[in-house]
Formats: C-alpha cells, sequence, structure tokens
C-alpha cells in the first residue's frame, strides 16, 4: 500500500534536516503505530506524506500503491486514497461543516471519475455516521471545527475519514488533547473503518490509544528515523520502560 | 467661515448650467433650499479630509465620463424572487417596464409626481433627512442630489408589505448621468423590504431617504452593477425610531469608482440599526469606498457595520466608519468591524475606523483588518481533495459571510450567493 524509501526531508526555511532517511512499508490491511520522542520526525512524516508546503524532500521515494507520492498536489493525494487526520485540525469560519464535508466528497468523487453524491443520498450517509461517532445535528451544521472541543475535533476528522474511504490512513496523534472516553470514541471510528483494503499509519506517544486500536506493527522513530520494529509488545515495553531504554540500546 | 476661492469658484462653475426642475411650491423650496447648502458648503475635493482616500474629481465634473455598456449574459437578478418590479432606464422611469404600482399596504408614487403635487407627506421627509445628515460632517454631492433629482419613487409602507420591492436601474446609454431621489417611509407597525439593482448609468448619483416610524422594520437589499466603467455616488440618509428595525446590505461588483455613504439616526429606544456591505474587485480600476456614519440618541439600542471587501490585482477599497453615542445614550450596543481580503500584494484597503462617545454605560466594538488567505485552512481543504480555486471560492465565501448573513431574506442571500461564487470563477 505505502512504501517509503530513505525518506529525507529539510525544512525549506532553515537548513535543517528532520528526517533523515525513513524506510517503511506498509501492506494492504495492515495498521502500523510509530512511536517516538518529541521532536522524532513523526508529524513531519505525516505532513511530507499529504504534501504540506515548508518541507524539502532532499532523498527517498514515498509511493501509494505504486503512484509517486510525493510528485502530486495535496488534492490529487487525497484523490489517490491517502488521508490525514490532523493532530490540530484547522477552523474554518464561515463554512459550514456540512458544505466542507460534501464539496471534499464530491470532488474526491469527480476526480474519480465518479458522479456526484445527491444531496438526498449525502445527508443519509453522513447522518448514519455522524450518529455512530456521537457527532450530532448542530455539530454538522456549525462552521468546520469552529468552537469544538479537542475531543469533537478529532471525532470530526475521523468523520471525515468514514464519508471519504481513503485507502490510507495517518493519524497524526489523534489521541492528544482527548480524556478516556473520547479516546475510546475515536477509537471504535477508526476500528469500524479497518478493512482488507485499508491501512493505517497511526502517530502517538503514548501507548495508551494502541490499547483500543490494535497495530499489526510498532516502529519506534527517533532523530528522523525508524530506529526499532516489533510487534505490539513494542509499544507495552515504551509505556514501562519509556523511551531511553530502546533509544541507548540502538544506538 | 467663507470658502476658499478655489473650491467657491469650483463649485460655481458645476453650478453653472444646472436649472431646477420646477413643482409644487414646498418641492422648489426643498430644491432651492438643498442648492443654497451646496452652495454654502461647497463641492469635495480630494483635499477634504473626508474624501482624503477617494478622489471625488470625477463625481463633481460637469460632465460624466463615458462608461461602456457591459455585457452581462447572467440574466436579471432575483429573477425567480416573486418581487414588485420597477425600472428606470439611465435614470428615468420606465412605466411599461415596471409593474402595476399598486399593492397591499402600500403607496408608490413617482417622485416627480410626488413632487408636484400641493400637498404630500414626501414634503416632511425630502431633503429632510439629507439637511439633519450634513452634521457634523458636511455631504455636499447628497445637497445636489436633492437640488437636481427629476426621478425616484416615494414609497409609504402602512402595512406589511408581502413582496420585496425592487428597483432595477438599467444602464443602456454610454454618456447617461442619472440623479435619482428616493423617499420610503415606513409607518408605525409596517414592514417594507427595498431591493435595488443594477448599474444604472455611466455616472449615477442616488440619494435614499427612510424614516423608519416606531416599531416599523425596513430592510434594504442592494447589488450595485457589474459594469466596470461605471461611477457611483449613493447616499442613505435614516431616521430609525423606537423598537424599529433598520438593515441594510449592498454587493458591489466591479466599478471604477463606488462611494456609498450611509448616514444613521437612531432617535427611539431599543431600536436595531444593521449596515452591511461586501464587495469584490478586480484590477487598478476598480474603487470602493463605504463611509458610514451611526448617531446613538436613545437608550437600548443596538447597530452593527459590517464591511468586507475581497480585492485583488491592485483593487482598491476604503472603509470609513463612525460611531456616535449622544449623551444619554446608555445601553447603546454598537459593533462595527471592517475586514479586507487581500488576494495580491498590489491591492489595498484604507481604513478609518472610529468611536466617539458621550454616554458611560455602552458597549462599543470595532476591528478593522487586511489579510490574505489563510494557507493553513486552504491546505486542509487541499489535504481533503477539494481542488485549490474551489478551496479558495469556498474560503473568500466564508471570509464574506459575516457581510450576507445581515441580510434576513434567504432567497435574496442565495442568489447574492451564487453571483459571488460566478464572479470569484471568472476572477481567478
Amino acid at each position: 500500500m505505502l512504501e517509503i524509501k530513505n525518506l529525507s526531508v529539510a525544512l525549506e526555511e532553515e537548513d535543517k534536516q528532520i528526517l533523515k532517511g525513513v524506510d517503511l512499508t506498509i501492506e494492504p490491511g495492515s495498521v502500523h503505530a510509530i512511536m517516538g520522542p518529541n521532536g522524532s520526525g513523526k508529524s513531519t512524516l505525516s505532513y511530507v506524506l499529504s504534501g504540506k508546503d515548508g518541507y524539502e524532500v532532499t532523498d527517498g521515494t514515498a509511493t501509494l500503491e505504486g503512484a509517486d507520492l510525493l510528485d502530486m498536489e495535496p488534492e490529487e493525494r487525497a484523490a489517490a486514497g491517502l488521508f490525514l487526520a490532523f493532530q490540530y485540525p484547522v477552523e474554518i469560519p464561515g463554512v459550514g461543516n456540512m458544505t466542507f464535508l460534501r464539496t471534499a466528497v464530491n470532488a474526491q468523487r469527480k476526480s474519480r471519475g465518479e458522479e456526484e453524491l445527491s444531496a438526498a443520498d449525502f445527508l443519509k450517509e453522513v447522518r448514519a455516521k455522524a450518529k455512530s461517532l456521537k457527532i450530532d445535528a448542530d455539530m454538522l451544521k456549525r462552521p468546520v471545527n469552529v468552537g469544538f472541543s479537542g475531543g469533537e475535533k478529532k471525532r470530526n476528522e475521523i468523520l471525515q475519514m468514514a464519508m471519504l474511504e481513503p485507502k490510507m490512513c495517518v493519524l497524526d496523534e489523534t489521541d492528544s488533547g482527548l480524556d478516556v472516553d473520547a479516546m475510546k470514541l475515536v477509537a471504535e471510528g477508526v476500528n469500524a473503518l479497518r478493512s482488507e483494503g485499508r491501512s493505517f499509519l497511526v502517530i502517538t506517544h503514548y501507548q495508551r490509544l494502541l490499547d483500543h486500536i490494535k497495530p499489526d506493527v510498532v516502529h519506534i522513530m527517533a532523530d528522523g528515523k525508524i530506529v526499532k520494529s516489533g510487534g505490539p509488545e513494542l509499544a507495552l515495553e515504551v509505556e514501562n520502560n519509556g523511551y531511553a531504554d530502546i533509544l541507548a540500546e540502538v544506538a | 467661515m467663507a470658502l476658499a476661492k478655489m473650491k467657491a469658484d469650483a463649485t460655481a462653475a458645476r453650478l453653472a448650467d444646472v436649472s431646477l426642475p420646477d413643482g409644487a411650491a414646498w418641492a422648489n423650496a426643498a430644491r432651492a433650499s438643498a442648492m443654497d447648502r451646496v452652495r454654502q458648503m461647497g463641492l469635495p475635493t480630494k483635499r477634504d479630509e473626508y474624501w482624503k482616500y477617494t478622489d471625488p474629481s470625477t463625481l463633481t465634473a460637469t460632465e460624466a465620463a463615458q462608461a461602456a455598456l457591459f455585457h452581462n449574459d447572467e440574466g436579471p437578478l432575483f429573477d425567480a424572487v416573486d418581487r414588485l418590479r420597477i425600472v428606470f432606464v439611465d435614470g428615468v422611469f420606465d412605466a411599461e417596464a415596471s409593474d402595476d404600482l399598486t399593492g397591499e399596504g402600500m403607496e408608490i408614487t413617482r417622485l416627480s409626481d410626488a413632487m408636484a403635487t400641493d400637498i404630500h407627506w414626501a414634503k416632511d421627509l425630502y431633503g429632510v433627512l439629507e439637511a439633519r445628515g450634513q452634521q457634523p460632517v458636511e455631504r455636499t454631492l447628497a445637497a445636489l442630489n436633492t437640488a437636481m433629482a427629476t426621478d425616484g419613487v416615494v414609497i409609504r409602507a402602512t402595512g406589511k408589505v408581502s413582496k420585496p420591492i425592487n428597483l432595477i436601474y438599467l444602464h443602456q446609454d454610454v454618456t447617461s448621468d442619472a440623479v435619482l431621489h428616493n423617499l420610503v417611509k415606513v409607518e408605525s407597525g409596517a414592514e417594507v423590504t427595498l431591493v435595488e439593482t443594477g448599474p444604472a448609468a455611466a455616472r449615477f448619483s442616488k440619494l435614499l431617504e427612510v424614516e423608519v416610524a416606531d416599531g416599523g422594520a425596513f430592510h434594504h437589499v442592494r447589488a450595485q452593477g457589474r459594469d466596470h466603467e461605471r461611477r457611483a455616488v449613493t447616499h442613505c440618509f435614516a431616521r430609525v425610531g423606537a423598537e424599529a428595525v433598520f438593515k441594510s446590505f449592498t454587493l458591489t461588483f466591479n466599478g471604477v469608482l463606488t462611494r456609498n455613504e450611509c448616514v444613521l439616526e437612531i432617535v427611539g429606544d431599543n431600536a436595531t440599526a444593521h449596515v452591511a456591505g461586501a464587495c469584490v474587485g478586480d484590477g487598478r480600476d476598480f474603487h470602493h469606498d463605504d463611509t458610514v456614519f451611526v448617531t446613538h440618541d436613545a437608550v437600548n439600542c443596538e447597530s452593527r457595520q459590517v464591511f468586507k471587501k475581497v480585492l485583488r490585482n491592485g483593487a482598491t477599497g476604503v472603509f470609513q466608519g463612525k460611531i456616535l453615542v449622544k449623551e444619554g445614550a446608555q445601553k447603546t450596543d454598537g459593533y462595527q468591524i471592517s475586514q479586507s481580503l487581500l488576494l495580491d500584494d498590489d491591492s489595498q484597503f484604507l481604513a478609518k475606523p472610529e468611536l466617539e462617545i458621550y454616554a458611560d454605560d455602552v458597549a462599543c466594538s470595532h476591528g478593522s483588518t487586511s489579510g490574505a488567505i489563510d494557507e493553513d485552512a486552504l491546505f486542509y481543504l487541499r489535504s481533503r481533495g477539494v481542488l485549490p480555486d474551489d478551496a479558495r471560492n469556498l474560503l473568500t465565501l466564508a471570509f464574506l459571510a459575516e457581510a450576507l448573513e445581515e441580510i434576513d431574506n434567504e432567497a435574496l442571500a442565495d442568489d447574492l450567493r451564487d453571483r459571488l461564487e460566478g464572479w470569484l470563477t471568472r476572477h481567478r
């Protein structure tokens, strides 16, 4: 599904290398987690994959089902099936959440040569999916993320994911700022989307999210590289011993 | 204080060939009195503080500059909305093209007919609010309008008028120089929606005087036409009574020069007065000026000024807005926001917000900003698959939304949103 080879990335504004040769292969239907201390490059990886400005790829490749991601505009990556759940979802005053969702869904359908969803079909689908995420009609009507609590914003990200039905979902610290109940709700939303043809990359500081979204593979990232990979037990090791032991071990 | 000689000479030269229309005695007196105001105040020049950001010379010139006709392929605005249509072609009433001017809860008379009638309610309004509005800032072009206007309509709402009254201003002559003066009197408890659409003329001077009696409601929605070369100076003078509602919204597309002045006087307690505007301009030949003066002279009233401008390719936007809270106008809630979305470095927004408050128990706020499209929001939309141009349109419409929300009639607002989207799509 997603194949990253020797991905090296610097900040455009300052001459600072953030990613220093990341290698990662995610098979269809699998869930990978990336854990790591602050500043290890986890969020940068998610931004570079989704095409945010301000980063310069100095080396390496990233492909989605064989297609060169790094050569595409952000909207083309979305149409190709990539989705990033933002760590800090952006507030957009004046744009209704429903309008936003419908514009996005139809833009992607159009780019794939599919018919746009009718207003009635769209409404039906969004209501059903919103309900399972406990997103009420009021939240759908309000401007995108404006006045939403931390938990509401993250649930809204998952709702977008559910509506857009991407192949490759990247979740950037989706657990940050969430209490246990909100985290469970978000995790249930994600788990409901797990399927054979859909892969996940879950970026997180803490093991607790991985109690709810069970990963197949866990990677530890430090100083711009993946330094260790393993099964779910690796996350538990981090939880119990912190990153220091692992980093010392691979140093 | 005597006028500076240059100003007096320029004013005299402009008035040399002006002959005032003839009508009933009261009308002739109102016109003569307005002409005296013009002579006394003198026509504005760009040296006047109030015209610092907008050069009035093409508005005061004896001859109107030509304005090419614009081929509008969008069809008439608000065509699907049931409305009473009153058509003016280059500033002249066109009875054939207009609907029958009768209806429940209202009286509509052509201005020239009202002013030829010896006893008419228009006597108490014509030029009266304009004259009041000359303090503390002189608005000579408004007085000139009162003196010269030959056409327009006078509308009296006595009940709830069921459909909007649409004044349609067509522009068919490249040299037309139109002067229209409209009056609206909303009686106690009555309600009316006035809609104005169209480019009107090569040069257009238009004045609207509105008296909203206690408990009355006046809604005003205006769309100034898309002709690039047209020039317009418009004034709205309104007096708002107790428990009354005044709401005005203007959308401006294009136009080489537009100056919209709105002078609101809130004289009754618990009244609401909102004035809002949105404009979109593309290119150096776009200059748009909103000049607003709201006076609170009653207790527990609310006023809002909401102005949004989208400017690109060297366009210029101006906002001069003032809230004056008089002594004793306690519990005033005054709000003013003026913002521009600058789509490039060449465009400019000039803003002069002012508050002057003589009461001690009031809440007044004002803000003015200039900014570009929010790059984070743009990326967020694109990351969801929205094409960049569509994302920019969405964000631009979102920027304008607060002004458009001032329109209570949803059908009218929807039509304007569609037109805006069309404009934004054509001007990428």
